[in-house]
């Protein structure tokens, strides 16, 4: 097994190697690779962005300005369940800005975000054209209607046993 | 071969112009004194036709054109102030005003900002385009530099200079489209980042969205607490360069009034960073010839520039045993203002507040590194103040320093020669080196001082020297991007010099980042490092002594205090260690 | 290879692809609504049935998107529509039996259509960049040659670079890409410019919303945009190509992937090709989700490994592109013409379409119309032509309003030009653009401030920020619309937004600037009277903009079922079941529309 101790001897994961091997001497070969990480990981962690800039020679901040310009690229992972909040207007009369909190407050995370634990992000999104069901939300492609705080925290019970 | 540029005219506004091929249209037009409106052109930098401000009507080509990136074409028929592009500039600065911090009155870039400059020229009715604000970042947590995006006009100057000139890249272009902004990799700020603190981002800047980090508040204090002893020591560059901010032109010898103006703001003393540069050049060329001797840690590399040890520690820190172990002149001074001079005068080191005025951005890091620590954990320099925040102080306190009359610095640690002053310049350190190498060796003195093949704005110079009867090659540069090119030879082991000068700043200190801005068009008329620099080498030349170790006070000082130069005393006070810098370093 | 090995492949495959073949569309459309299981439920039955003279094959894109899952019964062309995996047994069991599926064949005028040529749809098209889509399985490069595939290559690998130059020039195709610039005077350019290094660029990144004409080409002949870069490498002294492709077609790239592979095999890209010294060799790019990187300069950054912002031109890319090199940049469409023209020479092709706008285009037909799909029809056709005959018209009895093509860069086509040829001066002089060819019919239940600001949305987010005038200015007119169709509209918007527009246009560093404000200002110049009713009556005509509309009960209608209030999420429904007519609280109504669904008796509208 070959490790690179890589900046602050953390270690490098194969894959991370392979790829940055690849498109080492390849002209412009930064953008490939980091459609390589992200496919491979679903995302670019800051040690992916700290060891292509080493090996492929680009400087961080522009490694990060490409990540940040493209919208492919990501620079958090998505959680395993990802929670979409309704924000549109019947649903925020009806209250998901309570929801939406709610989750936040339970999962310690804001909107963006992913819990340390992968299992859970929140985003908020517009209409998703289920009015009738006032607030809803979407959890991976599910959706829940006549959401209130009970019925989050009885959610995230759910699934996180899953 | 060189083919010889072919000759091409063009009409502008009905003038006729004649330019090389190569010229762009922004160049010809000033050439015939037409001032084309800019905001994000800076010449070799940052050529990228994205503000639209210098656009202009070219006849028979569709569509307005940046004139800063159209190359000249013969026989082109271009028109740069129809009443078209004059409203479309309008609306162009209505745009950017609809996205800008407008608090001109409070800013420290009023009255020195192009964009406000512009507004004047363009005669803007109302604020027409009001709308959302992008979202903003204020990034203080660095000690030299401080980024405020509400300002920023995303010229994107500050981030190819970055790049460029400097081969740093602390700050890059992140986002995209309306929320694009500078910023910083991983979003961290600019202290975790590559930063080096040597603020050519601030002094290119157009605008007020960088500017140094300011400390002047706890000086006004000090000054007013009649308990301390405040003392301020004077930075090479500076004399060269403060007259500007009173309205004297570019490249005013200033020394004795800055002196008076200092004495008027109320220090106890006024000292001469000049007299730490020439005790620098005799701890200095000792250490070199030492290490000639022994043939280890060649080639030797200065130290007096902050931005450059910065840089090494984070670039290259597997080469800092090349870097000369002598403190800056910075740092020797406000070394021997706590110890020589407090003992000399019997003052508690503690109650001596000790401020150096500088050109630079980087030193307000320098000063607390732990490495530079005296005994007791005190700073031996407690605060920096640039060469623009004195400027603001004097004017604050009422004191119009081009109308006074010169006078001198103190004693003890007032004297310095020519090799002292021209420190402040490209190609200075080396000079100033050269002229005592022969004597420290054997005590041979040279005739002729001045070395002019290390002096200009080439950003690598080589010379030879003879230094007891061997032949040596020295380079200098100035830039840090030429550093790397200095540094890349010597890791993969194929440096031909044994002796380098690095400046961070090109043209070096006079050029540094705590210098007076000067607008992109202005230095287009004049060579303002040429100026400067100039400015530097008529102090040497009126000095009564030009090599470091004819300086009295300084022979005094070994004689009293230190003993030999790169000696035990020296070693203790006089010298200090480097350490590896990690960057982006995650929580 | 050389030209015998060619012409036996040739030979070959022409054999084998005139047996019979059941074809099943393989593009994205029909593989999401399951052609893929489909296809190998009908190889599944032709193996367990043992039958070997009968072959399934993925195949490209028909264009009748309407009618997909397509499958079509080679070589008599028998078209089935809306083909579901079950129907497998059916199909094989008719093929078998030389019968057909009557269920599964178009009704036209109450007649079963068989051959796909003869419907009303097919009959004004002329397939030709689109000519190898469902006649070939374009993962097999053998049934590409097999259609005189690479002989164009080895043709024009025979003529000067000049001679091929002159066929293209000729010909007077102009740049499908949206731009129309003459082909030919592209690639004189780059031939003319200096340098031993020069690349061709191919510009797969298709980002207007609604278009999948490239797409369509790339999944369904890449073969032809591989053949066509060769040549261009040829004629303008390139050795390397490079097809950039946005990400989101992953069905393109693993096709263009394997058809570079097999070429490579077979020695038709890389060194030497055909014995003549030439080498060419290419390689894939990805898109990474930017819109602005369909520009040319903005695609080579990106190809540089570089945020995908244009550059300004002078130097234009024909002089200094790729790597500071000559490129010559193209869009998929251009190239899939290209080995037509150098087999059939410029003549043919001029032969075809208008005299300044010679050859066909494809559109990618949406919105409200029946027959959404892809067309190629010769330029030169009406609008009317391509809406109603090709089309269908438009559904549920609504009335044409207007065509919007280009995109977010283009214009709208009001009723009143339904008779204008399509062509790009003709398209010009109406205010209007060609476009890459994505053309979104709407009918009068559409507002045209509420389309403006959606393409002027899409166009604030995928700006890449460089220019002031687009970074800020196309945000301070989406801001203005926002307004306008909240209900907040000002005198004096119209202006600012014109003004606006105006300078945006002018000033802008790239196209996506300069044609950004295309929408709003093609909408204010035929549907001004929309945008005053917003500002100034507060209405929306089309009943779209919320906060302009208002939902009524109509009292004689309402039998007080209660059933909308019941299913109001607001609860703005007031009234009492049996007894008092419901009213709708104007303040509490959030225009959600589900009581309008509910109600039984299609008593509530806007």
């Amino acid at each position: 097994m070959n490790h690179c101790e890589g900046c602050n001897g953390c270690k490098i994961d194969e894959k991370l190697e392979k790829i940055a091997k690849k498109y080492k001497n390849v002209e412009g070969g930064i953008i490939s690779a980091l459609h390589e990480v992200q496919d491979t990981y679903g995302y670019i962690s800051s040690t992916a962005q700290k060891y292509l800039s080493k090996e492929l020679n680009v400087p961080m901040s522009e490694i990060y300005g490409i990540i940040t310009f493209y919208s492919r690229f990501s620079l958090v992972p998505k959680g395993k369940y990802n929670i979409q909040v309704c924000m549109g207007t019947a649903c925020y009369v009806k209250g998901s800005e309570k929801v939406l909190n709610r989750f936040k407050e339970k999962l310690g995370i804001k909107e963006g975000e992913t819990t340390s634990d992968g299992k859970f992000s929140i985003e908020s999104v517009r209409c998703i054209g289920a009015c009738g069901l006032a607030p809803a939300i979407v959890i991976n492609e599910e959706v829940y209607g006549k959401m209130d705080e009970k019925k989050v925290d009885e959610l995230i019970e759910k699934y996180s046993k899953m | 071969m060189y083919r010889k540029k072919k000759m091409i005219t063009l009409t502008i506004d009905s003038k006729q112009v004649t330019v090389p091929e190569g010229t762009t249209i922004l160049e010809a037009a000033r050439k015939i004194d037409i001032d084309i409106p800019t905001l994000c052109f800076l010449k070799e930098i940052n050529e990228v036709g994205d503000c639209r401000m210098c656009l202009v009507e070219i006849e028979g080509v569709k569509g307005y054109k940046a004139s800063c990136v159209y190359p000249v074409e013969e026989g082109l028929v271009v028109r740069t102030n129809t009443k078209d592009l004059i409203d479309t500039k309008r609306t162009i600065l209505e745009l950017l005003l609809s996205s800008h911090q407008k608090n001109c009155l409070t800013c420290v870039r009023s009255t020195n900002c192009r964009l406000q400059d512009l507004c004047r020229r363009f005669e803007i009715p109302d604020l027409e385009y009001e709308g959302q604000m992008p979202e903003a970042d204020m990034d203080d947590s660095s000690e030299c530099i401080v980024r405020n995006t509400a300002k920023c006009i995303l010229c994107r100057r500050c981030v190819n200079v970055c790049k460029k000139v400097q081969g740093v890249s602390a700050i890059g272009n992140v986002n995209r489209g309306f929320n694009s902004k500078i910023g910083v990799a991983l979003g961290m700020g600019m202290k975790d980042s590559t930063c080096v603190g040597c603020g050519q981002c601030v002094i290119h800047c157009p605008v007020g969205a960088l500017v140094e980090k300011s400390n002047v508040g706890k000086l006004r204090e000090a000054l007013a607490d009649k308990t301390k002893h405040v003392i301020i020591q004077t930075a090479p560059a500076v004399r060269a360069t403060i007259g500007e901010e009173f309205g004297m032109p570019v490249g005013t010898l200033v020394t004795g009034k800055m002196v008076a103006a200092l004495r008027r703001l109320g220090f106890d003393k006024i000292f001469d960073t000049d007299l730490g540069a020439d005790m620098t050049i005799m701890e200095e060329a000792t250490e070199f010839i030492e290490r000639l001797n022994k043939g280890k840690n060649l080639p030797m590399i200065t130290s007096c520039s902050s931005g450059w040890i910065t840089f090494a520690e984070k670039f290259y820190p597997d080469l800092l045993n090349h870097l000369s172990s002598t403190k800056s002149p910075m740092e020797i001074l406000g070394t021997l203002i706590k110890t020589y001079y407090a003992k000399k005068e019997g003052i508690d080191p503690k109650d001596i507040y000790s401020v150096a005025l500088m050109p630079c951005s980087a030193k307000k890091a320098e000063i607390i590194r732990d490495e530079l620590k005296l005994e007791g954990g005190i700073q031996a320099v407690d605060n920096v103040v640039t060469t623009r925040e004195m400027a603001r102080m004097l004017k604050e306190a009422n004191i119009d320093l081009a109308s006074l009359d010169d006078e001198e610095y103190d004693d003890p640690l007032g004297e310095a020669t020519g090799a002292g002053h021209i420190f402040g310049t490209t190609g200075g350190v080396m000079e100033a080196a050269l002229r005592s190498v022969s004597y420290i060796l054997d005590g041979t003195e040279i005739k002729n001082v001045e070395f002019k093949q290390v002096r200009g704005t080439k950003g690598i110079k080589e010379a030879k020297i003879n230094i007891a009867g061997k032949e040596h090659k020295i380079a200098v540069s100035q830039g840090l991007a030429n550093a790397s090119k200095i540094l890349d030879e010597i890791r993969e082991g194929k440096s031909p010099y044994s002796f380098v000068e690095i400046m961070t700043c090109p043209g070096g200190c006079i050029n540094g980042g705590g210098q007076p801005i000067v607008d992109e068009y202005k230095a287009s008329k004049i060579d303002v490092k040429a100026l400067r620099a100039k400015a530097l080498y008529k102090a040497d030349k009126k000095a009564k002594h030009r090599k470091a170790h004819e300086n009295q006070s300084v022979k005094k000082i070994y004689e009293d205090f230190i003993g030999k130069p790169n000696g035990k005393e020296a070693h203790r006070l006089l010298h200090t260690h480097y350490n590896k810098q990690e960057v982006y370093v995650e929580k | 290879m050389d030209i015998e090995k060619l012409n036996k492949i040739k030979d070959e495959y022409s054999k084998i692809i005139q047996k019979k073949r059941i074809m099943v569309c393989s593009g994205t459309g029909c593989t999401s609504s399951k052609s893929d299981v489909l296809l190998k439920n009908i190889q599944d039955k032709l193996e367990k049935d043992g039958i070997k003279n009968i072959t399934a094959h993925k195949t490209g894109c028909f264009g009748f998107c309407a009618k997909g899952p397509i499958v079509v019964i080679d070589p008599d062309e028998i078209f089935y529509e809306l083909v579901k995996p079950e129907d497998a047994n059916d199909i094989v069991e008719a093929v078998i039996n030389n019968k057909v599926v009557e269920r599964l064949l178009v009704k036209e005028n109450e007649k079963y259509v068989e051959k796909w040529h003869k419907l009303n749809f097919y009959s004004k098209q002329e397939r030709i960049a689109l000519k190898n889509c469902g006649k070939i399985n374009p993962e097999k490069i053998e049934e590409y040659i097999a259609l005189d595939g690479y002989q164009a290559l080895y043709k024009a690998l025979h003529m000067s670079r000049d001679e091929v130059i002159d066929v293209i020039l000729n010909s007077g195709i102009r740049g499908r890409g949206g731009a129309g610039f003459p082909t030919g005077k592209k690639w004189k350019f780059a031939k003319e410019a200096k340098g031993d290094v020069k690349y061709v660029c191919c510009n797969a990144d298709e980002g207007d919303p609604g278009a999948f004409m490239d797409r369509s080409i790339l999944e369904g002949d890449p073969n032809a945009v591989l053949e066509a870069m060769a040549i261009a490498g040829y004629a303008i002294g390139a050795k390397q190509g490079y097809i950039y492709v946005r990400a989101e077609y992953p069905i393109a790239v693993k096709r263009l992937n394997i058809a570079i592979e097999q070429a490579k095999k077979l020695g038709l890209l890389g060194k030497n090709i055909f014995g003549k010294k030439f080498d060419f060799n290419i390689e894939l790019r990805l898109g990474a989700g930017a819109f602005v990187c369909g520009e040319e300069t903005a695609l080579m950054n990106s190809i540089e490994g570089k945020r995908g912002e244009p550059r300004p031109r002078p130097p234009f890319p024909a002089v200094k592109g790729l790597f500071g090199k000559p490129t010559l940049l193209n869009n998929v469409e251009t190239y899939a013409n290209i080995p037509n023209i150098i087999l059939k020479g410029a003549n043919w092709y001029k032969s075809i379409g208008t005299k300044t706008s010679t050859g066909t285009k494809v559109f990618a037909l949406g919105g409200n119309i029946t027959n959404v799909g892809l067309v190629e029809v010769p330029m030169g056709t009406t609008l009317r032509e391509i809406v109603y005959d090709i089309g269908g018209g438009i559904p549920e009895g609504k009335k044409f309003k207007a065509a919007q093509m280009g995109g977010p860069s283009g214009g709208c086509v009001p009723a009143k030009y339904l008779d204008v040829p399509i062509d790009y001066d003709s398209l010009n002089e109406i205010g209007a653009m060609m476009g890459s060819g994505g053309l979104i019919v709407m009918d009068d239940s559409k507002c045209m401030v509420d389309i403006a600001k959606f393409f002027l949305e899409f166009t604030v987010d995928e700006s890449c920020g460089k220019c002031p005038p687009c970074r800020i200015g196309t945000k301070r007119m989406l801001e203005i619309l926002t307004r306008i169709t909240e209900g907040k509209g000002k005198d004096g918007d119209i202006e600012k937004l014109e003004r606006l527009a105006s300078n945006i246009k002018k000033a802008s560093l790239c196209g996506l600037g300069q044609t950004a404000p295309n929408p709003v200002l093609s909408t204010l110049k035929y549907f001004r009277d929309e945008y005053e009713a917003h500002i100034y009556h507060k209405k929306c005509p089309a009943g779209v903009c919320k906060a302009l509309t208002q939902v009524h009960i109509d009292e004689e209608k309402c039998k007080k079922c209660g059933i909308c209030a019941k299913n109001c999420p607001v609860g703005a429904i007031e009234g009492q079941v049996g007894k008092v007519t419901f009213k709708i609280n104007q303040d509490k109504c959030i225009k959600c529309g589900v009581c309008i669904t509910k109600c039984p008796f299609k008593a509530i509208s806007k």
